[in-house]
C-alpha cells in the first residue's frame, strides 16, 4: 500500500496518516492475515464435522476481517477526546448487554456468554474489556492529576459491576484478564508495592477457592501439574501437533489435529499453525504479537498524557496478556483455559473488538514526531528535578 | 522546601509520572521475557522433541511387527498366516455428541446396531471396542467422519487361504489371536512365542493329499445323502498324518458363524462302532498267538446265538472257512469263534497294547475317550472280535491298523513334519510274519472279496471293509450303518495308510440299495488312492508279491456268495 500524502497537505486524513504509527497498523494487517490463512487451514475440517459448508467459517471470517480493517482504521482517526467519549458511551451498553446475557443467553457448552442477533451470536464480554479499560484509565488520569478526585474508588465500583456479570455467565477466563488488567492499571496509576502484594495475594486465594469448589478449574489444574491424572486428550494432541510439525511443518492441509480438536479453528489454531507450518510460522506469530505489545508500550514511555498513559497500556495489556495465555495453554505452559488468540482465531465479536481495542490504541499513540522531542525536553526535563516551569495539564 | 501549592501539585505529578514510566519499562521487561518464553517453548516441541518422537514411532512400528507365526504344509504351503488389519475403538470421555457420532458411525458400518454403539459411546470406561478389524475401505470411511474420541488400533487378523481345508487340524483363533481349536490352540504358545515369530510351524499334511481326500470324502457323501464323515492318510512309517477331514467341515477364517456339529472333529473326537476293520485286529492276534494257523478253518454255517443276541454274517457262505475266507468275506461268526478261541482276556490285553482302550496321542485336544465294556465278558469278546460293541475314533482305529500293516510295529500318529526325528519308537504287537498274512488277506479283500471297489490297477491296494449297524437306545439300527473301508497300498510294500468312514449313507440305485462299506467307502478309497499315490510317488505296477498266494491258495473263490 502506497498512499501519498504531501506533507503540505493538512487535511484530517493526511494529518492522520502521518501520526499514525504505521509500522504497528502493518503488522496488524499482518496478524489479521496469517488469521485468514490459518482459519482456512483449520476451520474446513470443524465446519465438515458440524455438517456445515467446508468454507462457512472461512467466509464469515473474511467478512469479519473487512469490518474489522474498517473498524480498526476508523477508531484510530478518533481524537483522545472522542476515544474516550466513544468509551464511556459503550460502557454502560456493553455491560448491560453482559448482564443480559445472564438472563436470556444463549447456552453453550454450559455458560451462557452469547446474544442471538440473527444468524450472529454476540459475545458482549468482548467490547465490555477495552471499554472498561478506557473508562476506568479516564478515571484514573482524573485522580492523577487532581488527587481530590475519587477515580479510585469510581473505577473500583466499575471493576466490581464487570467481573458481577462476567462470574455470573460465568466467564473466569474474561474475569481473570480483566482483573489482571485491572491491577495492571492501577500500578500505574502508582499503586503502592504493598498494595500490590496485598491485591496478587488475594488473586491467589481467588484462584485456591476455584480450585476448591469449581470442579473443571480443579480438573484442568490437577491435569497441568500431573497430566496422567486425567483427561489431557486436548493439550496431548496439541502437543502431538506441534511435534509434529517440526520447523517446517507437515505442509498446509497435511495436518491431523484440526479433525481431532473440537476447537480448532478457536482457542486451538496455533496447534493447526504449528502441524501444518511449523515453528517457523509460530515464531513469527509470537514475534507479531510481541512487537504489537512492546512497540505500543515503548510509545508510552514518552508519553506525558497520563489518561493516554493508563489507556493505551491496558489495552495492549489487554490484548499482550490474551494472546500470552492462548499461546502458552496451547503449548501447555499454562492449564487448559478457553482463550482465543487475538486477530487469529476464528470469532466474529472477537474480531470486532479487538479492532476496537487496536484502533483505540493507535488513535491514542498517534502523536505528532516533530514535536515530540522538542515538547518531552521542554516540558519535563529529565536532568534537572527544579525545572518547574511550564506544568500546564496536558490536553 | 516551600513551594506554592501549584508547584507542589506538578512536583509530586512529575515523581508519579516517573514511577509510572519505572513501572511500564517493567511491564514490557516481563512481556518481552514472556514472549520470548513461548518462543523457547516452541523450539523445544518443534526442534528437541520433534527428534524423540520420530524415536518412539519406530520402536512402536517394531513391535506391531512381531505376530503369531505361521502354519505351512510339508512342502511349505501356507495354512494359516497373519494379515494387518486396523481395529475401531472409542474413548467415551472424549465423545461430545454420542447420538449424532452413533448415527454416523452405524451409517458407515451398518452392521453396528445404532443402539449398541450409543451404548458404548456414553458408557463410563474410557476404552471400548467398536469394531474389530476393519477393511481398509472401512477404515478409510471412518476416518472420513472425523469424530473426534475414535481411534485406531493395529492388530493382525489370522488367515487361512486355503479355506475349509483341514480346518478341524488347523483349529481356529479368538478376535485377539488366541488359538481355541486344532493346531492353533495345541501349540498356543509355540505360535504365539515372539521368538518363533519368523519360523514357520510345518505340519506333517500335505495339501494335495489333504485336497483329494477332503474331496473325495463330500463328493461320496453328497452321493450317498449321508450326515457325516470322517478320513485319514497316514504314513505306517513314520506315524505322520498327511491329511485328515471331517464331514461337514467350516472356514475357519469365519468360525463363530459354523455350526457345532461342522465344528466337530470326527476323525479324533468321535468314537464310532467301526465295525469289521476290527476282524485284522482279530485274525492278527489269533495268528501271532499261535492259537490258530492260516489254514485252519471254522463252520460258519450257522449263526451264534449268545445272550439274546444272534451272529449272523453280512455276505453269508454257509459253509466252513478257512482263516483268510472269514477275513476277505467277512465272516462274523468266524471271527467271533476265533475270538473265543484266544479268549477274552487275551483280547483285551491285546487292544489295550494296540492303544484302542485310550485316547489316541496326537498333536490335537479334542480327542475321545473310547467307550468299551467295563466286564469283558463272552458276548462282548465275540462283538468286539468284529467291531461292534467298541467304539473309538477314526484317528485310533487307522494307527491300529497300520500296526498290522507295516511289520507289525506301533507307531505314534503326529501332526507335525519333525526334520530330526527318526520316528524310531515304536512298540512291537505282532511279528513281521502275522503281518505279512494280514498283508496277503488285505491284498485279497480288494482282489476278490468284499473290498473289490476298492481296487486300483497298478496300485496293488489291500484293505478291510467295515459296516456296522449303529446303536440306538435298545439295540441296532439296521436301517443306520457306519460304513468305513481301511486301505493300505502299495501292498507289498506298504507306506500309505487310508481310512475312511462315512455316517449314515443311503443306498442308491447304482449300488443297488447297498450302503455297506464294499459299496459306499471301499471305492471312495479308490479313488483317493488314484488320485494320491502318484503325487506320493508310489510306482504302479503289476507285478504281484508272491508271498501273496499262499493266502490266495486257501480262498475258494469259486464258491464265494
Amino acid at each position: 500500500m502506497r498512499i501519498a500524502f504531501a506533507r503540505s497537505d493538512n487535511s484530517h486524513v493526511s494529518r492522520w496518516w502521518w501520526e499514525l504509527d504505521r509500522w504497528m497498523f502493518g503488522t496488524l494487517l499482518l496478524l489479521i492475515a496469517v488469521g485468514l490463512l490459518l482459519t482456512v487451514a483449520a476451520s474446513p475440517a470443524v465446519a465438515e464435522r458440524l455438517g456445515l459448508n467446508s468454507f462457512h467459517f472461512v467466509k464469515r471470517q473474511a467478512v469479519f476481517m473487512v469490518m474489522g480493517i474498517g473498524g480498526i482504521l476508523f477508531v484510530s482517526m478518533l481524537t483522545k477526546q472522542w476515544v474516550r467519549r466513544l468509551a464511556v458511551v459503550l460502557f454502560p451498553i456493553t455491560l448491560g448487554l453482559v448482564y443480559l446475557t445472564v438472563f436470556q443467553g444463549a447456552e453453550i457448552k454450559g455458560a451462557t456468554r452469547w446474544l442471538q442477533l440473527g444468524s450472529f451470536t454476540l459475545q458482549p464480554s468482548e467490547f465490555l474489556k477495552p471499554v472498561f479499560i478506557v473508562c476506568t484509565a479516564w478515571m484514573f488520569s482524573e485522580q492523577f492529576n487532581n488527587p481530590s478526585f475519587p477515580g479510585k474508588k469510581v473505577a473500583v465500583v466499575l471493576y466490581l459491576l464487570v467481573i458481577g456479570g462476567l462470574l455470573m455467565q460465568p466467564d473466569y477466563g474474561q474475569t481473570f484478564l480483566i482483573s489482571a488488567v485491572f491491577l495492571g492499571q492501577l500500578v500505574l496509576a502508582g499503586l503502592p508495592v504493598l498494595w500490590l502484594g496485598a491485591f496478587a495475594g488475594l488473586g491467589i486465594v481467588a484462584l485456591v477457592v476455584a480450585y476448591m469448589f469449581v470442579p473443571h478449574v480443579q480438573n484442568r489444574i490437577d491435569i497441568f501439574l500431573d497430566p496422567a491424572s486425567g483427561d489431557s486428550y486436548q493439550i496431548d494432541t496439541a502437543l502431538n501437533a506441534f511435534r509434529a510439525g517440526g520447523m517446517f511443518g507437515r505442509g498446509p492441509g497435511e495436518g491431523a489435529v484440526k479433525r481431532v480438536l473440537p476447537d480448532a479453528h478457536t482457542d486451538y489454531i496455533f496447534a493447526v499453525a504449528g502441524e501444518e507450518f511449523g515453528a517457523i510460522l509460530c515464531l513469527a506469530i509470537v514475534a507479531l504479537f510481541a512487537v504489537i505489545v512492546i512497540r505500543g508500550l515503548s510509545h508510552l514511555l514518552e508519553e506525558e498524557n497520563t489518561f493516554v498513559v493508563f489507556a493505551a497500556g491496558g489495552l495492549l495489556a489487554l490484548f499482550g496478556l490474551q494472546a500470552f495465555i492462548n499461546l502458552a495453554v496451547n503449548l501447555a505452559i499454562l492449564p487448559a483455559k478457553g482463550m482465543t488468540l487475538p486477530f487469529v482465531s476464528y470469532g466474529g465479536s472477537s474480531m470486532l473488538a479487538l479492532s476496537l481495542t487496536m484502533g483505540m490504541v493507535m488513535a491514542l499513540t498517534r502523536k505528532n514526531k516533530f514535536l515530540k522531542g522538542k515538547f518531552s525536553h521542554t516540558r519535563f526535563p529529565k536532568s534537572t528535578k527544579s525545572a518547574g516551569q511550564n506544568v500546564g495539564e496536558a490536553s | 522546601m516551600s513551594l506554592s501549592p501549584r508547584l507542589h501539585i506538578a512536583e509530586s505529578h512529575k515523581a508519579k509520572m516517573e514511577i509510572a514510566r519505572n513501572r511500564l519499562m517493567v511491564a514490557i521487561f516481563i512481556f518481552a521475557a514472556a514472549f520470548t518464553l513461548l518462543g523457547l517453548r516452541m523450539l523445544d516441541l518443534g526442534l528437541v522433541q520433534r527428534v524423540a518422537e520420530a524415536g518412539n514411532n519406530h520402536s512402536e512400528h517394531a513391535a506391531v511387527m512381531a505376530s503369531r507365526s505361521d502354519i505351512v504344509d510339508r512342502n511349505g504351503v501356507v495354512l494359516a498366516t497373519n494379515l494387518q488389519t486396523s481395529s475401531l475403538f472409542a474413548r467415551p470421555k472424549r465423545i461430545t455428541e454420542p447420538r449424532v457420532a452413533a448415527a454416523r458411525i452405524t451409517a458407515v458400518l451398518p452392521e453396528l446396531s445404532e443402539a449398541d454403539v450409543y451404548t458404548k459411546l456414553t458408557s463410563s470406561k474410557s476404552f471400548v471396542w467398536l469394531k474389530r478389524k476393519l477393511t481398509p475401505r472401512e477404515k478409510w470411511q471412518v476416518n472420513a467422519l472425523g469424530i473426534p474420541g475414535l481411534d485406531f488400533q493395529n492388530e493382525e487378523e489370522r488367515i487361512y487361504p486355503q479355506g475349509a481345508m483341514a480346518s478341524h487340524v488347523l483349529g481356529y483363533v479368538d478376535i485377539d489371536g488366541k488359538g481355541l481349536s486344532g493346531i492353533e490352540r495345541f501349540f498356543n504358545s509355540r505360535l504365539s512365542d515372539p521368538s518363533f515369530a519368523d519360523e514357520p510351524l510345518v505340519l506333517s499334511m500335505d495339501v494335495r493329499v489333504q485336497h483329494a481326500l477332503g474331496d473325495e470324502l463330500s463328493k461320496t457323501m453328497e452321493r450317498f445323502s449321508a450326515i457325516g464323515g470322517a478320513g485319514v492318510v497316514l504314513d505306517i512309517e513314520t506315524g505322520e498324518v498327511l491329511a485328515m477331514a471331517s464331514m461337514p467341515d467350516f472356514d475357519p477364517n469365519h468360525a463363530g458363524s459354523a455350526s457345532r456339529d461342522a465344528r466337530f472333529n470326527r476323525a479324533t473326537a468321535g468314537v464310532y462302532e467301526l465295525g469289521s476293520i476290527f476282524k485284522t485286529f482279530t485274525l492278527a492276534m489269533a495268528l501271532d498267538s499261535g492259537v490258530v494257523e492260516l489254514n485252519d478253518s471254522y463252520d460258519a454255517r450257522q449263526p451264534i446265538s449268545i445272550a439274546g443276541f444272534k451272529i449272523k454274517d453280512d455276505h453269508p457262505q454257509n459253509r466252513i472257512l478257512t482263516l483268510p475266507e472269514i477275513f476277505i468275506y467277512s465272516s462274523n461268526i468266524g471271527a467271533a469263534k476265533i475270538a473265543m478261541d484266544v479268549g477274552g482276556e487275551e483280547q483285551r490285553n491285546f487292544l489295550q497294547r494296540l492303544g484302542m482302550l485310550r485316547p489316541a496321542t496326537i498333536e490335537l485336544g479334542e480327542v475321545a475317550w473310547p467307550l468299551y465294556p467295563e466286564r469283558w465278558r463272552d458276548i462282548n469278546t465275540m462283538t468286539i472280535s468284529y467291531g461292534h460293541g467298541i467304539a473309538i475314533s477314526p484317528l485310533q482305529l487307522a494307527v491300529g491298523s497300520a500296526a498290522m500293516v507295516n511289520g507289525g510295529e506301533l507307531i505314534t500318529a503326529t501332526l507335525i513334519k519333525d526334520h530330526d526325528a527318526d520316528y524310531g519308537d515304536r512298540r512291537r504287537i505282532i511279528s513281521e510274519s502275522t503281518s505279512e498274512q494280514i498283508r496277503a488277506m488285505m491284498r485279497a479283500t480288494v482282489q476278490i472279496g468284499t473290498g473289490k471297489n476298492a481296487n486300483v490297477p497298478g496300485y496293488r491296494v489291500g484293505g478291510k471293509t467295515g459296516t456296522a449297524e449303529k446303536s440306538d437306545v435298545g439295540g441296532y439300527r439296521e436301517d443306520a450303518l457306519m460304513s468305513s473301508f481301511m486301505g493300505a497300498f502299495p501292498m507289498d510294500a506298504p507306506r500309505y495308510l487310508v481310512l475312511i468312514s462315512v455316517d449314515e449313507p443311503k443306498g442308491i440305485a447304482e449300488t443297488y440299495n447297498f450302503s455297506s462299506a464294499g459299496w459306499v467307502a471301499a471305492p471312495t478309497v479308490r479313488n483317493i488312492v488314484a488320485r494320491i499315490a502318484p503325487i506320493l510317488g508310489v510306482e504302479p505296477s503289476t507285478e504281484e508279491d508272491p508271498h501273496f498266494q499262499q493266502a490266495a491258495l486257501l480262498i475258494d473263490a469259486s464258491k464265494a456268495n
